[in-house]
């Protein structure tokens, strides 16, 4: 069913954007394999080149990525098969990152986007080169625990020995969260001060990060490659100062987080 | 103690780069803020679902200790540091 009319032909691949550079070298891309298992090819437009894979639609579909994002085993290698790509992109070049699921119905449509968003993309581009993002989380450290139920006076029994212990484990444990908080405004503001863009995604759920303690920041950094060093070193010297949190530094990644311009005027948070 | 758990793993060398974890990177390439906009982008709300359905998920598997309700102690039994699901495949 090779038909070729005025019409558009009856597709059967869409295009997955995996992100946007200002070029690379030919051979780079030949060594990348994309969101399907087929090599990744180039979209240039406007003195940019997008990055992307064939897709085809019956698995990329809308319908289709409605339905498989639930599955969390193609979601993952989804994830990471993007992953893969962005991540020799940035080691290459400097490379605006697509979001998950960025999916145009052909080549004409990407290139339009190109031409339409040059100088954005340009101003982005500008803004990332020479930085990665990095990663620092801060879990909870628990504090001492409460003393143990003292078999002291009160009354009542067992069951208001019940609730007194467990009212003071809930103080307790409000109390920790709020300092944890407080500990981890501190070293993100730190961080942040010494970054050249700062955000903070929201705290991983425990049952996904499967850490034992709660998280109480997961911030990202974009930070100038030669000044990496000094940033590992902050985070070494934060750790210190902040012994209610177990920081973890993560990296380098390209830099997803700060794809978009921060907001004008808010800073800190997300 | 302040431990501070450094997991560069690849700034010496990227191609070393050990595989990351799933949740770090949805962080990531699902976050907000979009700069290119598809024929097929995902909305927050999709967002919202993918995160959702992640958490039914993983409960559904039982890799999930119960919410820290009641005043249990701590199970030893969750050996792995990891769901099952969220390990890592090279």
């Amino acid at each position: 069913m090779s038909t070729s009319t005025e019409l558009a032909p009856a597709a059967t691949d869409a295009v997955w954007l995996h992100g946007v550079t200002t070029g690379v070298a030919p051979g780079t891309l030949a060594g990348i394999v994309g969101i399907a298992g087929t090599p990744v090819r180039a979209v240039p437009a406007a003195g940019l080149v997008a990055v992307v894979s064939d897709a085809p639609l019956t698995e990329y579909g809308e319908e289709a990525l409605r339905r498989n994002l639930e599955d969390l085993t193609w979601l993952e290698q989804t994830a990471r098969a993007h992953h893969a790509v962005v991540a020799a992109l940035s080691r290459a070049a400097v490379v605006v990152p697509a979001r998950l699921a960025t999916v145009h119905s052909d080549d004409d449509r990407v290139t339009r986007v190109l031409v339409e968003r040059r100088d954005e993309f340009a101003g982005t581009l500008a803004r990332l080169a020479d930085r990665d993002e990095w990663g620092v989380k801060g879990y909870v450290v628990p504090g001492p625990p409460p003393p143990a139920a003292e078999p002291t006076g009160g009354g009542g029994g067992a069951g208001a020995a019940y609730l007194r212990r467990r009212r003071a484990q809930l103080t307790a444990r409000e109390e920790g969260q709020q300092i944890a908080a407080d500990a981890a405004a501190a070293v993100h503001t730190a961080l942040a001060g010494y970054a050249a863009a700062a955000r903070r995604h929201a705290p991983q759920d425990r049952r996904l990060s499967g850490a034992s303690t709660a998280m109480a920041l997961n911030g990202a950094y974009l930070v100038d490659r030669d000044r990496v060093d000094h940033f590992a070193d902050l985070v070494r010297g934060l750790a210190d100062r902040h012994p209610q949190l177990r920081l973890e530094l993560t990296g380098p990644w390209p830099p997803y987080s700060f794809v978009a311009e921060p907001a004008p005027a808010v800073g800190g948070s997300a | 103690m302040a431990v501070t758990s450094l997991a560069p793993s690849s700034a010496d060398d990227p191609l070393a780069h050990r595989p990351v974890a799933l949740v770090d990177l949805l962080d990531r390439v699902l976050a907000k803020g979009v700069v290119v906009s598809g024929d097929i982008t995902l909305s927050i709300a999709d967002i919202d679902l993918v995160r959702i359905s992640l958490r039914a998920l993983i409960a559904s598997v039982g890799a999930l200790a119960p919410d820290q309700a009641a005043p249990e102690p701590v199970r030893p039994d969750r050996a792995a540091p990891h769901p099952t699901v969220l390990e890592v495949e090279p």
